[in-house]
């Protein structure tokens, strides 16, 4: 099939997949977990469970009180060592549950049966709820609860399903894997998800660096009527869901409304492997695939590993930190989060660990802006970052508002081209949080 | 030539004079009346446009003092930089009573200088407080503790404050603050509080506003509050100006003597003040009373 | 342990700066220095030499002694603003007055507006204009090429008007079209560049070399020399085609004067060209519109510099009302 690609901007960091030929292994499981209660967009869970309660693997620690939130399970089986706070990547300290591991006991109601159950037994509300109940979020990254966005609101109708497998982030390698070691398992899935979506078509978008990954895909897909798979081109930010819906179906999302505004549901494929296990096998979310790489990595690896788990026990799988590593990154390069240290956990977001040397690690130094208009060029959304970088820097939030700064996905291509190496995204951030706040505060007046 | 002249003069004359009338007329047809007070209060007013009233200008808070004191109380305006006693005149000015407000400084709360607080991290990004706050807990470990990129000082508009590149803190220039409060916005973590400025600028307020427990809090700085409570109990009864919440202690500067007694007690030298604290309380020397006994009984022995 | 770096995304860097931008463009006006030195000889050298070090030198001094900011006169943007400015002079130009051209250009033209980025006008055609305006004879004045290759003293024998020169005094005195036709150079010597003019205006062909050159670098875009040089080709060819015996045909006014340089050098300058494309299309079709008006109509043979000057003040005013595409518009899709 040709590739299709989004119009308008776009870069094309160097790929730098070094992880994708290594298999999915499963780590070993940690002697103590940590597992924070907000790892999702939306207001973090309630614990059910106190210091010295008992949990098998699967055992609801946390309830999703609020419309946007999510379940948290228990990755292990043991004993709640405290409900404390703990150090997130950002050196922050958020809430977490602590449990001191004892076997691996899974809850009596997972099956734990290898066969791929085809057959979708339940109707598509009970999806929907067996999703919410299993506590799925999105696992691209955003971590949006996943049984908000099957919840259709009046008035709203949805045609097609897109499912994210691109992968658009140098260095990741999660998705390839999943989609090379579970196809079918995925694409039953996405039948799940189509069944909950009462819609007949699913378009499952790969970029094209991942040859090995579409033939599979294509090859089970024949299977399964109404999903197409869709290579698409090795562009970045291809993965970004309004470029995807534009790429996909040619459809473009309106300024500050939803894929749902366009008929389509967007979901990542690492979800939609979730959804299968959660609705056929009655697993809920505790564990994910993780990429850790680099380029001055002893080995490369894919784990999957329980959510909690400290970043220091995969460190240590892959042979300890790399040689002047000076940087770590939760994350893809473009997108993720620098780690203040590694004593944090993986959560359900986390989709790989990088190490950055010293040559990749520091910024270069920043210079005036010599109005090359290249961040123009790049701007996937059709924005002016020079401008918004300027107006922020002067504090002049009317403005920006005006411009639709809050448009940007905050993908990173200005920052990622200019030649003054200026902290155009830095500004812009900061520039979104103030017009936001100007927003609230204007709503509530 | 002599016509020409005589045509050059004639005509640009004419136009002159009558732009001249028409914008005579103009300015008086459309001249905007204003109370002449707000004129006379403006003029009293210190005309430094800092905001710090809230007002736009000092123009605008002369209007909004007119407007108050027709209504019969400019109660809840004041303006910091001109200070009590001229806010006094201004009431005067406008026929009210007015009982001048005690003068009050910006104080920094946080005690995390580079010899106590140690960079863990290497920030890279531009130099803005606003945004190294959303990248991390920042350089020091700590998450409430100050950042020393600035933010505060570039905004001072009154020269009051500057980095002290061997701390790492700001510091404030107490004759110079006017207590405009813009500091106290442009500080992401609210490290930076108006408090009184005290009797003979005596004032003591706790430097930290750490609110994790004390064995985390020490991990990142040598001169956190770890919430032990000594300085409550140390405070006078009559007095009780110190509260302890979360881990962390606060001096209420309304109750606060400024007797300095709770800096003395504090294990991690939390606690600052402008001035020195009083000597500790020399230990009692422990006589052994047995021996003296003894001697007494031999004496008398002996006798 | 080492201190880990913590900034926020992106963690990666493209690999342009503005050094591969400035020395890129260094590198595309090669073919018209090599053109300059084979029309012009040892003075083409010198100017160019000493408009180069001239303004790398203000830069440096006003940057140290006068500003005392940071130094950055050795980024390469001093040193295009001098070699577009040699190449905008006459050979025969004295080499003091280059270097108050050079003084004018930097101090005037780029440091007074806040440094590289602020300016909004070309500063080598400021140091260009106030060095026409002020040395107007000397500026004027044109050595024949390929006669005065190591010459260092030109006299007035040796220059001869610019061909845009010739027409437009011809036509002032009211000579046939078909006289001045058998005057000016053959289309064939405008394109190779064996004619009179700036040092590097002559050669058309050594310009586009560079043009593609900068083009396939991805240092500017076609729009803005394509829509300047058809403009000037579409305005002057309808004015040639209703009165083909007032005016010369199009393809002699592309090839001749100093569009060619000022479409693939001058007018792609980034910072005082728009930021977008249909912007620079404005901006291109604007400047053709002015200097496609000058030399039929005005008083001057040549209107590319005044026309880049002039579309320059417009670039704030089209960079605010002409806006790249955004995304959101082209929804497609009926609920």
């Amino acid at each position: 099939m040709k590739l299709k690609t989004f119009k308008i901007g776009g870069v094309h960091p160097p790929e730098n997949k070094m992880a994708a030929s290594t298999p999915i292994e499963a780590l070993a499981i940690p002697k103590r977990v940590s597992i924070p209660l907000s790892q999702h967009i939306g207001a973090p869970a309630v614990p059910v469970v106190k210091k010295g309660d008992d949990v098998k693997v699967g055992t609801l620690i946390a309830k999703g009180e609020s419309f946007i939130s999510a379940n948290i399970h228990s990755s292990v089986s043991g004993k709640v060592f405290a409900i404390d706070t703990v150090t997130d990547t950002t050196g922050y300290k958020v809430k977490a549950v602590i449990i001191d591991v004892e076997g691996d006991v899974w809850d009596e109601s997972i099956i734990r049966t290898p066969e791929l159950a085809k057959e979708i037994k339940l109707e598509p509300a009970d999806i929907v709820a067996k999703i919410k109940s299993s506590g799925i979020v999105g696992l691209g990254g955003a971590c949006f609860p996943t049984h908000v966005k099957f919840m259709v609101p009046e008035g709203k109708k949805v045609d097609t399903l897109v499912i994210n497998a691109v992968e658009c982030e140098p260095y990741l390698t999660a998705d390839h894997r999943i989609m090379l070691e579970r196809t079918e398992e995925i694409l039953v899935g996405i039948e799940i998800m189509k069944k909950a979506l009462k819609v007949s078509r699913a378009i499952v978008g790969i970029e094209a660096n991942k040859p090995d990954a579409i033939a599979k895909m294509e090859k089970v897909a024949s299977d399964f009527p109404g999903t197409e798979i869709q290579p698409l081109k090795v562009q970045y930010p291809q993965g970004a869901e309004k470029q995807l819906i534009k790429a996909a179906l040619n459809r473009e999302v309106p300024s500050g409304k939803l894929p749902l505004d366009v008929g389509c549901v967007v979901n990542n494929v690492g979800t939609a492997l979730a959804i299968y296990e959660a609705v056929q096998k009655n697993k809920p979310l505790f564990e994910r695939v993780v990429t850790v790489t680099g380029k001055k990595i002893k080995r490369t690896a894919n784990f999957l590993v329980r959510i909690g788990t400290p970043v220091e026990a995969l460190v240590e799988a892959v042979g300890g930190i790399p040689e002047g590593t000076e940087k770590i990154v939760n994350g893809g390069p473009m997108m993720g989060k620098a780690v203040v240290s590694p004593e944090i956990s993986v959560t359900k977001g986390t989709s790989g660990i990088i190490f950055f040397d010293k040559s990749e690690a520091k910024r270069k130094k920043v210079s005036n802006c010599i109005r090359c208009a290249k961040c123009v060029t790049v701007c996937a959304m059709g924005l002016q970052p020079y401008l918004l970088e300027k107006l922020a820097e002067k504090n002049n939030w009317e403005e920006l508002e005006k411009l639709s700064v809050t448009d940007c996905i905050e993908c990173g291509s200005c920052s990622y081209t200019c030649p003054s190496a200026r902290p155009i995204l830095d500004l812009i951030r900061l520039g979104k949080a103030n017009v936001n706040r100007i927003r609230w505060e204007r709503s509530k007046k | 030539m002599d016509g020409i002249i005589l045509y050059s003069v004639i005509s640009l004359g004419t136009v002159a004079a009558v732009s001249a009338i028409v914008l005579f007329v103009i300015a008086k047809k459309f001249k905007v009346e204003e109370d002449p007070r707000i004129d006379v209060i403006a003029e009293l007013l210190p005309g430094a446009n800092c905001g710090g009233c809230g007002y736009p200008g000092c123009r605008g808070f002369a209007e909004a003092l007119v407007k108050a004191a027709d209504k019969g109380s400019i109660a809840g305006l004041n303006c910091a930089p001109a200070g009590g006693e001229q806010m006094a005149k201004i009431g005067k000015a406008l026929g009210l009573e007015v009982t001048a407000l005690e003068p009050t400084v910006a104080v920094l709360l946080c005690g995390g200088t580079h010899e106590k607080a140690s960079k863990k991290t290497d920030y890279d990004g531009p130099s803005k407080c606003s945004i190294a706050h959303t990248v991390s807990c920042g350089d020091k470990g700590c998450p409430h503790g100050c950042l020393g990129l600035g933010d505060c000082v570039t905004v001072c508009a009154f020269g009051a404050m500057y980095m002290d590149e061997k701390t790492g803190l700001p510091v404030i220039i107490e004759e110079k603050c006017v207590s405009c409060g813009a500091c106290v916005k442009a500080c992401p973590r609210k490290l930076i509080e108006i408090r009184p400025q005290g009797r003979k600028s005596r004032r003591v307020w706790v430097n930290c506003r750490n609110t994790e427990k004390g064995a985390t809090a020490m991990k990142v700085c040598k001169a956190a509050c770890i919430g032990c409570g000594k300085c409550v109990k140390e405070c006078p009864e009559k007095v009780q100006a110190i509260t302890l919440d979360n881990f962390l202690a606060y001096i209420d500067p309304k109750k606060c003597i400024a007797c300095g007694k709770c800096i003395v007690v504090c294990p991690t030298k939390a606690i600052s003040a402008t001035f020195e604290p009083p000597a500790p309380k020399p230990k009692p020397v422990e006589e052994p009373v047995k021996s003296e006994k003894k001697e007494e009984v031999k004496e008398q022995q002996q006798i | 342990m080492s201190r880990y770096v913590i900034s926020l995304s992106p963690h990666e860097k493209g690999t342009y700066t503005v050094n591969t931008v400035m020395w890129g463009v260094v590198v595309a006006l090669i073919p018209a220095f090599v053109s300059a030195v084979m029309n012009f000889g040892i003075r083409a050298v010198a100017v160019t030499a000493v408009a180069l070090i001239s303004c790398i030198l203000f830069e440096f001094l006003i940057q140290k002694f006068l500003l005392k900011t940071e130094i950055t006169a050795f980024d390469g943007s001093a040193a295009i603003t001098g070699i577009l400015l040699a190449f905008n002079l006459p050979s025969s130009i004295p080499l003091w007055q280059v270097v108050i051209g050079s003084l004018v250009a930097i101090a005037v033209g780029k440091m007074a507006f806040g440094g590289l980025g602020k300016n909004p006008f070309n500063p080598a055609l400021v140091g260009r204009g106030f060095m026409l305006m002020s040395f107007p004879v000397d500026m004027t004045t044109w050595p024949v090429p390929l006669k005065t290759v190591w010459n260092w003293n030109i006299t007035d024998a040796m220059t001869s008007a610019t061909p845009l020169g010739i027409v437009k005094e011809g036509l002032a005195k009211g000579e046939e079209i078909a006289a001045l036709a058998a005057k000016t150079p053959e289309l064939w010597d405008l394109f190779i560049g064996t004619i009179g003019g700036s040092l590097g205006e002559t050669s058309a062909l050594a310009i586009i070399i560079g043009g593609i050159y900068l083009i396939y670098k991805r240092i500017i875009t076609w729009h803005i020399p394509f829509f300047y040089l058809a403009t000037i080709f579409a305005f002057t060819g309808i004015a040639w085609l209703v009165k083909p015996d007032a005016f010369f045909d199009p393809l002699f006014h592309i090839l001749s004067g100093g569009v060619m340089l000022g479409g693939f050098f001058m007018m792609t300058d980034m910072v005082t060209s728009p930021m977008s494309v249909k912007g620079q299309i404005v901006f291109a079709i604007g400047a053709g519109i002015i200097c496609s008006a000058i030399r039929l109509f005005g008083a001057y043979p040549e209107g590319c510099m005044f026309s880049i000057l002039i579309m320059n003040a417009f670039v704030p005013l089209i960079d605010k009302y002409i806006l790249p595409k955004k995304f959101g518009k082209e929804v497609n899709y009926v609920g």
